[in-house]
């Protein structure tokens, strides 16, 4: 067995140059009510000039703590009790305010995972950008202002003196990440600490952060720390990624080596939870981690995962402390595993091109209609702006779905995505155009005015669940209050019923008694479910129900709705801006734009070529985690435009890099419509584009 | 900027029109009330009817209602039955007093609440902002009487260094600034805290944001910090309480008014009120509402130079 000492030996062996970051042994501490919790207990690594070590794990397992813990900015309650961490060398422990102050934002910078609330809301851009050079290069305003001037530049701003006089509410997600990056780089550091940087960001808005900071890496060889809970982002920016669960390096190595032959149980399920490229419900179902992270007040003796392990074997993984195992044949590649050399080869889901997808039947059956749907916002007047523009958050949408299929819809934020969930549930009314809902015309008709049976036959499940639960109420009572309130049946026929749904959606009975604050997200998501199931309906809108939760739990969450779907036959209205959980769950996908449906088919129809030229690049912007199936990105400049704006021609026109000319913004683009169903809403020829296509895959 | 402000100057003319209704209502509008007021409780019927004919009293509330507005815009605010004179020659000298008293007070205020308030919201928990918390407290809960009577105690009875009645008469042994020492103290001890309190919080608040984090990790100092970034955005919070404190600056010092026989604006209030002065009570009640009304308007207006996110949409 090799003791972290001897590990550490091997490690600098390996590492040629001097380490810009080393960590060794470190453990931090939460000082607590409850007592101090060990949130990291020993943690060593190092990262030499010019490397990216992405850390990946779910939410709760010490990523950010780590982080903070480099900067030394843990916080009143965070302590480091035990260990060193070492910056070019010195131990940042010894180091005085003073020489803190003079590494922070000039050796060692960081970006947020907000950057709309990492900016200060009152200064403008410029002046924020000009602190740093002012201080730590020592120039003078005008001097700061032209190196301001040329970072904006350099991370692909557009008009970087216009910027310069901004405030931050006015600029978009992405150009304000765009700025704190431009603020991190501007000393040129050499380290950059990146705490999940792309969270929050739209799709395409991601993959050109990603690019930029895979760029800008190179060009100024700053080592990075990449945090991230989406292994596809860390893929692409990062050489090595150290895998980390319960405040553990559980894994560590070459990124391309621990994805492509993961050897720790844990990472090969993180990786097990996430549908692989082409892969749908119909060729296999997820296989999620069981459980969930344990407290951190009780820290077993052995691996921290053997509650969770399907490998563990009590006498061996749970008596003594997991030593870091070397991987042999394999430089620099770790695992913190006992039974390493027991377990069996990992092998990652494929699909087997040909094989796969069973062709879904047609149903036959419409569940609900959309027909010529319009919904237009008339804002009444603020006392800034009496007559504000009307925004067109729908236009002429035309979608079905069938009975028992999931219908997906997906798109960037503001694309009209939840306007769409909102006419549908009668929280808004259409302006125009219907809603069919089984025989019902619902369009129309707010919440209010629906009758029992309308209001029974669609249910909504939320993004964050915390909004919809009462913090007060049982989960008990949640969900028999909506069972006697859906069908009208007596308090002891709810009980037994929501009895019956808790074991449908799979949680333990004994959750009647808990309250939200005791249940972990995914199990609250559980219960949203559960609540939605109540009145049994024929149609469930699912407005991003898996994307605040981690990749381990959104599996089983997913498994469970194909599950309901099969065994209830209930329609699913699935919005989500992750293609790859689309790709999966769908039957139908519509893809929208600006309020419009652009393209709609079949899921194997949109994911294939011909691709309206939206698709393509949403498409070629979604993270991959497999090594070796990264696509060249087509990367969309500018943003959405305003939804207030009249557009006469092709609503992707200002973005899309397939544009033919001015026909684009002058008229409005033809529908094609294949035999098969599948419509692409654009001016070039469906032969055409598929021969795009095919040539940019090449 | 210019619609708003317009938009601002309609909205304080309706609500000047409105409170002028509301006034007049409650005063005038049964007029044998006015004259029977007026005459005291042991006026026989005859002559609380002679009077409300004299005065035209018996026309419509609403002719009078016009007819009162009309001069009241002319600037003639009526005759006060107290001080008996015209309200004008009184009711401008009073509110100079007062303005006087209010306007030192809220230059003592402003500053300190500020400084007190920064500097004790800026390391929540630090022996500084316990310090600062528990002084703002105690000094607040004390009643204006209770500390009025205290300081007097002190500075008048025993040390003998200050007048005990501010009565603003010059050439006797005090001069006017030795006779406003007293009510300053009182009006401020009482009023400070509350809003050092309310700094403290708006600073606490901001001192947890993210944007400091940024600050601090770019590496700026902790002054730089505090003056740089987080002073501005806790001031967007405060600046609608500070400002509001001219309200009671100047509606709201009868006590201490009362205490030290300054002949201020609240003080000629409750002297008109207790003896039926309609004309004079008519008259300040507008006045104050103006000044809360355009106090409010100038929070506004601060709030938008200070916060760029409604400045600039
Ligand atoms: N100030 C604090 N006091 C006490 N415990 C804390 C504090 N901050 C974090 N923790 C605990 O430390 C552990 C690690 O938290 P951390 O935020 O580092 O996780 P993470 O991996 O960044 O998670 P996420 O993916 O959700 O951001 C968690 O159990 C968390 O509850
Ligand atoms: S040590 Fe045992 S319990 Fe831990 S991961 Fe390995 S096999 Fe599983
Ligand atoms: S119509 Fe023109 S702008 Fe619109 S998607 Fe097609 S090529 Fe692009
Ligand atoms: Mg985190």
């Amino acid at each position: 067995m090799s003791s972290p000492a001897t590990l550490r030996k091997t490690a600098a062996v390996t590492v040629a140059a001097k380490p810009i970051l080393e960590l060794r042994d470190v453990k931090i501490s939460y000082i607590t009510r409850a007592g101090r919790i060990d949130v990291v207990p020993a943690l060593s690594f190092s990262l030499a000039k010019g490397e990216a070590l992405g850390l990946v794990g779910e939410s709760g397992c010490g990523k950010s703590t780590v982080a903070y813990a480099i900067m030394k900015y843990l916080g009143g309650a965070g302590r480091i009790t035990n260990g060193q961490i070492l910056f070019n060398g010195q131990d940042m422990a010894s180091m005085s305010e003073d020489q803190l102050r003079q590494i922070r934002g000039s050796k060692l910078a960081m970006v947020y995972q907000d950057p709309m609330s990492s900016l200060n809301p009152t200064m403008r851009i410029g002046r924020q950008l000009e602190e740093v050079p002012m201080l730590h290069m020592k120039v003078g305003r005008e001097e700061a202002r032209q190196r301001a001037i040329r970072f904006l530049g350099e991370v692909n701003l557009p008009d970087p003196e216009l910027i310069m006089e901004r405030y931050p509410h006015q600029l978009s997600g992405g150009q304000q990440q765009r700025v704190v990056i431009a603020m991190a780089l501007m000393a040129e550091p050499d380290l950059l600490v990146m705490d999940e940087p792309t969270t929050g960001l739209d799709v395409t808005v991601e993959a050109a952060v990603l690019d930029l900071v895979a760029q800008l890496r190179h060009k100024h060889d700053t080592a990075i720390i990449f945090i991230s809970h989406n292994l596809g982002t860390v893929l692409r920016v990062c050489d090595r990624v150290g895998v980390m669960y319960f405040g553990e390096l559980v894994e560590e190595g070459p990124i391309k080596e621990v994805f492509a032959n993961p050897r720790h149980p844990y990472t090969r399920g993180l990786l097990d939870s996430i549908p692989t490229m082409g892969a749908d419900k119909h060729s296999r179902r997820l296989s999620p981690i069981a459980g969930q992270v344990p407290s951190a007040l009780a820290r077993p003796v052995g691996c921290g995962f053997a509650s969770r392990c399907s490998f563990c074997e009590p006498a061996t993984c749970t008596t003594v402390p997991i030593p870091t195992i070397a991987i042999p044949g394999e430089a620099r590649h770790q695992a913190k595993c006992v039974r390493l050399s027991e377990l069996p080869p990992h092998r990652r889901f494929q699909v087997v091109p040909g094989e796969a997808t069973a062709e879904i039947a047609k149903s036959g059956e419409t569940v609900l209609g959309i027909d010529h749907l319009y919904k237009i916002y008339r804002p009444s007047g603020t006392i800034f702006d009496s007559k504000p523009a009307e925004v067109r958050a729908l236009t002429d949408i035309e979608l079905s779905a069938e009975r028992g299929r999931t219908l997906a819809i997906v798109g960037e934020s503001g694309c009209g995505k939840s306007s769409l969930a909102k006419v549908l549930t009668g929280i808004e009314v259409a302006t125009q155009g219907k809603v069919k809902l089984i025989d019902w015309e619902i369009g129309h008709v707010p919440v209010e005015k629906r009758n029992q049976a309308q209001k029974k036959s669609i249910q909504m499940v939320f993004q964050n669940p915390d909004s919809t639960l009462n913090p007060s109420h049982t989960v008990g009572f949640a969900i028999r209050r909506a069972l006697q309130r859906l069908r009208g049946i007596s308090a002891s026929q709810a009980k037994t019923q929501a009895a019956e749904l808790l074991r449908l959606v799979n949680l333990p009975m004994e959750f009647v008694n808990r309250r939200p604050r005791q249940l972990s997200g995914g199990q609250k998501q559980r219960v949203a479910i559960a609540r939605a199931l109540a009145g049994d309906p024929a149609l469930i809108i699912a407005d991003e129900p898996v994307s605040a939760l981690d990749v381990s739990v959104q599996a089983a969450i997913i498994n469970l709705l194909i599950d309901l779907q099969d065994k209830r036959d209930a329609t699913l209205v699935f919005i989500s801006h992750d293609l790859s959980v689309v790709r999966f769950l769908a039957d139908h996908v519509a893809v929208m734009y600006l309020g419009r449906v652009v393209e709609y088919g079949t899921v194997e129809q949109v994911y294939a070529p011909p691709y309206h030229p939206y698709t393509e690049a949403l498409l070629s912007a979604a993270p991959v985690a497999e090594v070796g199936k990264e696509r060249e990105r087509i990367i969309l400049e500018g943003t959405i435009p305003s939804a207030t704006k009249q557009i006469p021609g092709c609503p992707f026109a200002s973005r899309c890099p397939r544009k033919i000319g001015s026909i684009c913004d002058d008229q409005p683009p033809p529908e094609h419509v294949t035999q098969q169903g599948h419509r692409i809403a654009c001016h070039i020829p469906l032969g055409d584009l598929a021969k795009l296509n095919t040539r940019a895959a090449e | 900027m210019g619609a708003f402000a317009a938009r601002r100057l309609a909205a304080l003319i309706i609500t000047m029109m409105v409170v002028s209704m509301l006034i007049f209502a409650a005063f005038e509008w049964t007029p044998g009330q006015v004259a029977s007021k007026m005459l005291g409780p042991f006026a026989t019927p005859e002559q609380v009817e002679l009077l409300t004919e004299q005065m035209g009293l018996n026309r419509p509330a609403p002719v009078r209602y016009i007819e009162w507005v009309g001069n009241v815009l002319k600037g003639d605010l009526g005759y006060s039955t107290y001080f008996k004179t015209d309200v004008n020659n009184i009711i401008w000298d009073r509110l100079g007093n007062t303005l006087l008293l209010a306007s030192i007070a809220f230059a003592i205020i402003v500053p300190c609440s500020i400084i007190f308030g920064v500097a004790a919201g800026m390391r929540e928990g630090s022996k500084l902002d316990r310090t600062i918390s528990v002084l703002s407290i105690v000094t607040t809960s004390v009643p204006e009487f209770a500390s009025g009577v205290f300081l007097a105690t002190i500075f008048v009875i025993i040390l003998e260094w200050l007048p005990g009645a501010s009565t603003l008469e010059s050439g006797g042994d005090w001069s006017i600034a030795s006779q406003l020492v007293l009510p300053v103290a009182v009006m401020v001890l009482f009023d400070l805290g509350y809003v050092v309190r309310m700094v403290r919080a708006a600073m606490v608040d901001v001192m947890m944001k993210p944007y400091i984090r940024t600050a601090v990790l770019k590496g700026l100092g902790f002054r730089k910090v505090v003056l740089g970034h987080a002073l501005r955005n806790a001031m967007v919070v405060s600046l609608t309480v500070i400002l509001l404190q001219i309200n009671y600056l100047v509606a709201g010092v009868v006590v201490v008014e009362t205490i030290f026989a300054y002949p201020g604006f609240g003080h000629m209030i409750l002297e008109s009120a207790l003896s039926k002065d309609t004309a004079t009570v008519e008259a300040a009640t507008l006045i104050i509402v103006l000044i809360v009304v355009i106090t409010q308007i100038a929070g506004d207006l601060g709030y938008m130079w200070l916060n760029p996110r409604i400045r600039f949409k």
